[in-house]
């Protein structure tokens, strides 16, 4: 080091030459074609997902599936919708954008623990103590970044919620957490660029120094997130984050919520270029009191920010460019339990998908009258995120090699609804 | 932190160092310490290797040694002071003094203490439990009950046995206040499921959530087993108590109130409970614990406290002491004998059951004393085994690769937020001036909140961004904690080192062992002088940037 750095070398430059100079090693992990980018690849029109997460289970029979006049229906009522679906009194704002999205009725999984759910419906595994697997996000954000060389900010931005990590791809494709307000902390140092430089030059070789020494993943993953970090703090892109800075009248129509935000966040990072964002809606473990809650705060806060969401994508021409996924890690029991709740329930509930090329409109599957059996072939985690990928041009025979050298298959060999597309 | 250690002024510690030798040695020979425990240990893992056919890897440095030893069990890394003291000392046994006097001294009791609070109040309550409004827990009445205990040195099975059957008010300075009970005044909402569960998880290692309401997949728990154990906690209420005249809650009351049973015709005598298969057939449960053995079925508090039953049957359950072990085994040596840790059902075989069985003996033996289950983890041969891998073990046991652990290195970790923070300040001595231990938590759960996310589900799960993600290398980088460390104000860490007595060499040489318990190597003292000659001459600075670089490092932030 010289003591100053080159003119007119910018921090990005210069990052770039860090890297270089140290022993970065490939991820453990074998790639589908889909990575080899080309410039055609390059050119058409990237692709992105938001996942919209209800964490905590929502209860699907009475938003999107409803039994009325069932013993266990509730006394929510259905409303038509400009699709060919109908869903409930309580979603009316939805009821105007259903022709955009299709609900898959016939949802049947085995997990009906919060931990184990929300796993499972992130990854399309169930929970092994041997391997962590990736969540969708990490594995769609992986897929999808070649198509965005200019990107300069974590590909997989999760919102106000915890989401699931990137297992055996390594920490470089965890989700960038940040709350619904955009406010990122931490990211000025305050320094004047040159000792910057000097600093993580300094940083740099300490860092390499104990890699090299045969410490395995721990240490070098740690690298790859100071560089990634570096990247953010320096990135103009940062002000896709900002929220606040829509018009009055755009944010009204999200809501003001922390949802509805988040939302609003999640068009402003597609349009910037981010391939995943979840954006988490918590609430939906609805034990005791659930239709006094539903109607009078989750489903209001849902209806809002979904339904702008899904209109202010379609206006803007990214609906077709952009899956979105509605989901739990599970559903609710079709009986009342007797504090006027539902409890967990796994076995028979609805997913919402749509965007991306997805049929609008449609309702995939059926269940029972009272909604405690699936009534039509069966679907899975693994059969949403196979979907997913085709709405988003990713290949079925996409192959991870995890660490021990497992082949994996994108999406858990899941099979795609076709109703979705036909 | 305990304020004696720095009694020593600053340019006295940097004075000694101008008495240090120069290299620090990795120690070869192994030794057993004459205790049993430590031997058994080392020929069972030893055992291992040889079956696998793997050649361990190294010993760790001593620098590596202490570093860890201070870590795991004060939560934090040594002191420069510390290290030399350490280094310095040339008596074959010098590693079983350091341990005891972690141990032991009372010079480190209260840091002894307060680490294991955290781990423990994280274990028993979570990073959030007690920080949201009109929580029913009061954390700080949770970690005096901690501190009280651990400081003396509490029995574990005496500590699981007042956690399990605690009554009383959960905020000190109330009447009959019993810190204990906050384990579980926030568990008790839906029929106890969370009691039932978390008790089964957390000291019996066995994961019973599942089969609330279904018998389990994989493992041999029935729905039957999780309602009979439930059936114990069915006594217990929270009640909240108000200032008189007001609705302003001044405490929670954890109480055992007769229990009338769920049936059609209460029968106290025989209280009983239902639950619903899932082909909603109603079946009907009474206390039965996991092994079989039953109690008085009366719900009368008069006939029998269930929960009191409950944690006699508890402390004479092998799959406490298994499951005490398997704890501490994997905070000391990075994984446990079962992966997860509290799952140690039938259907979930720990990787090494014969060493598992023995130390769960032992300490049985020795009446849960969990300073002895330190000790012998602590001065064992694989626990002092270097990071670094060979030929031989760097795929063959490596945990990351889906392999199951061998322990013939040391697995490296993360820090946890908790212990980044306290060695910052004691890198730093940022603690002078800080305030009561009440004080000190209240700062650093405010500082620790931003990577606490609750999930706010039935099962109070939470994750942490703690994890090597661009947040924590950003709270690194730019964050107030960091700032205030590498701060060159005058009465600061760094501007004592650049006015003290030692020459530039030996301020350089303090920071790198101040953060790595190691001296830098030839391309770090270059580095570090390029640094101050781009300072041109402003030492301060210069020690400024050398101390921000190191702090940011994957050395600094691994327990290597």
């Amino acid at each position: 080091m010289s003591g100053s750095t080159p003119k007119g070398m910018s921090r990005r430059h210069f990052m770039s030459h860090l890297t270089g100079a140290s022993a970065m090693t490939m991820p453990a992990l074998a790639m589908g074609n889909t990575l080899l980018a080309n410039a055609d690849d390059l050119k058409r029109r990237r692709k992105s997902a938001i996942l919209l997460w209800m964490g905590g289970g929502p209860s699907t029979m009475d938003i999107w599936d409803l039994k009325p006049g069932a013993p266990t229906g509730g006394p929510f009522r259905p409303i038509a919708t400009s699709g060919d679906v109908q869903i409930s009194e309580h979603m009316p704002l939805m009821a105007k954008q259903m022709h955009n999205m299709a609900i898959v009725r016939s949802m049947s999984t085995r997990e009906a623990d919060h931990g184990r759910g929300r796993y499972y419906m992130h990854t399309g595994y169930v929970p092994n103590p041997n391997i962590e697997h990736p969540s969708y996000g990490a594995v769609l954000s992986h897929q999808l970044n070649h198509q965005r060389p200019e990107l300069e900010i974590p590909p997989f931005v999760t919102v106000g919620g915890g989401s699931v990590g990137p297992g055996f791809l390594g920490m470089a494709w965890a989700p960038f957490s940040v709350n619904s307000n955009g406010q990122v902390r931490n990211l000025q140092m305050g320094l004047e660029d040159q000792r910057l430089y000097q600093r993580m030059y300094a940083l740099d070789l300490i860092e390499s120094g104990f890699i090299n020494q045969r410490r395995g993943s721990a240490a070098s993953d740690h690298q790859k997130i100071l560089k990634k970090t570096l990247n953010l703090m320096t990135s103009s892109q940062m002000d896709a984050f900002k929220v606040a800075s829509e018009p009055e009248d755009v944010k009204e129509r999200y809501g003001n919520t922390n949802f509805g935000r988040g939302c609003l966040m999640a068009r402003r990072l597609v349009e910037q270029g981010v391939p995943f964002i979840e954006v988490g809606l918590g609430g939906w473990d609805n034990h005791q009191n659930i239709h006094a809650t539903l109607r009078d705060t989750k489903l209001p806060e849902l209806d809002q920010a979904m339904s702008a969401l899904v209109e202010d994508l379609e206006q803007r021409g990214l609906l077709e460019d952009t899956a979105i996924v509605w989901m739990g890690e599970f559903s609710r029991t079709p009986r009342i339990n007797g504090n006027a709740g539902r409890d967990h329930w796994a076995r028979s509930w609805s997913v919402v998908v749509g965007g991306g090329g997805i049929n609008g409109g449609i309702a995939v599957g059926e269940t029972n009258s009272d909604g405690t059996r699936v009534e039509t072939e069966p679907y899975t985690s693994q059969d949403v995120m196979a979907s997913v990928c085709k709405a988003l041009g990713i290949s079925l025979q996409t192959t991870f090699t995890s660490q021990n050298g497992r082949p994996m298959k994108i999406a858990n060999s899941g099979k795609v609804i076709k109703e979705l597309f036909s | 932190m305990n304020r004696q250690i720095w009694a020593i002024t600053v340019l006295g510690v940097f004075a000694q160092m101008l008495s240090v030798p120069g290299s620090i040695k990795a120690q070869t020979e192994v030794l057993d310490y004459g205790i049993q425990e430590v031997g058994e240990i080392n020929r069972l893992i030893r055992q291992g290797w040889a079956d696998y056919e793997i050649r361990p890897s190294v010993a760790a440095t001593e620098g590596e040694w202490v570093r860890r030893v201070y870590l795991d069990i004060l939560g934090r890394v040594p002191s420069v002071n510390e290290l030399h003291e350490f280094t310095k000392d040339r008596s074959a046994e010098k590693r079983k003094a350091l341990v005891t006097k972690l141990l032991y001294d009372e010079e480190y009791t209260e840091q002894y203490a307060n680490n294991w609070t955290t781990i423990w109040t994280n274990v028993l309550i979570g990073r959030s439990g007690g920080t949201e409004q009109n929580s029913l827990i009061n954390r700080p009445g949770m970690q005096k009950y901690l501190r009280d205990s651990l400081a003396r040195n509490k029995y574990y099975n005496e500590m699981v046995y007042e956690l399990v059957t605690a009554t009383g008010s959960n905020t000190p300075g109330t009447s009959d206040f019993n810190g204990a009970v906050n384990f579980m005044t926030m568990k008790l909402e839906e029929k106890a499921a969370q009691a039932t569960a978390k008790t089964s998880r957390i000291f019996l290692g066995l994961q019973v959530q599942c089969t609330q309401c279904h018998n389990h997949p994989f493992n041999e728990w029935k729905q039957q087993k999780f309602w009979e154990m439930n059936a114990f906690f069915r006594q217990t209420r929270a009640l909240r108590r108000f200032e008189p005249g007001t609705r302003n809650v001044t405490h929670v009351e954890l109480v055992n109130e007769s229990f009338q049973g769920e049936g059609l015709t209460k029968n106290a005598d025989k209280a009983d409970i239902y639950y619903e298969l899932r082909n909603g057939i109603t079946k009907v449960a009474y206390p039965v614990f996991v092994d079989g053995q039953t109690i008085n079925p009366s719900g009368y508090i008069e006939d029998v406290i269930r929960r009191d039953e409950l944690g006699k049957l508890m402390m004479d359950s092998r799959y406490l002491d298994k499951m005490l072990v398997n704890r501490m085994w994997a905070h000391f040596m990075g994984y446990g004998f079962t992966k997860p840790i509290d799952d140690m059902g039938p259907h979930n075989p720990a990787t090494n059951p014969e060493l598992l069985d023995y130390l769960g003996q032992q300490i049985r033996r020795r009446n849960f004393d969990l300073k002895q289950l330190i000790s012998w983890i602590a001065l064992s041969e694989p626990y002092a085994l270097s990071s670094i891998s060979n030929s031989s073990n760097e795929s063959l046991d490596d945990p990351l690769l889906g392999e199951i652990p061998k322990f013939s290195r040391f697995y490296m970790r993360q820090m946890r937020a908790e212990e980044l923070y306290e060695s910052l300040v004691t890198a730093t001595r940022a603690h002078e001036g800080r305030g009561s231990y009440e004080e000190q938590e209240e700062l650093k759960s405010r500082w620790l909140g931003q990577f606490v996310v609750a999930f706010g589900n039935d099962e109070g799960e939470e994750t942490t961004s703690f994890n090597g993600t661009i947040p924590q290398a950003l709270m690194l980088f730019n964050g107030d904690l960091v700032k205030k460390a590498t701060s060159s104000e005058k009465g600061s860490f760094l501007s004592d080192l650049a006015d003290s007595q030692l020459n530039n060499t030996q301020k350089i040489n303090y920071l790198f062992e101040a953060a790595f318990a190691r001296k830098p190597n030839m391309n770090e003292v270059r580095v570090a002088n390029q640094l101050l000659a781009a300072r041109k001459g402003d030492l301060t600075a210069a020690l400024q940037d050398i101390w921000w670089a190191v702090l940011n490092s994957n050395e600094f932030i691994l327990n290597h």
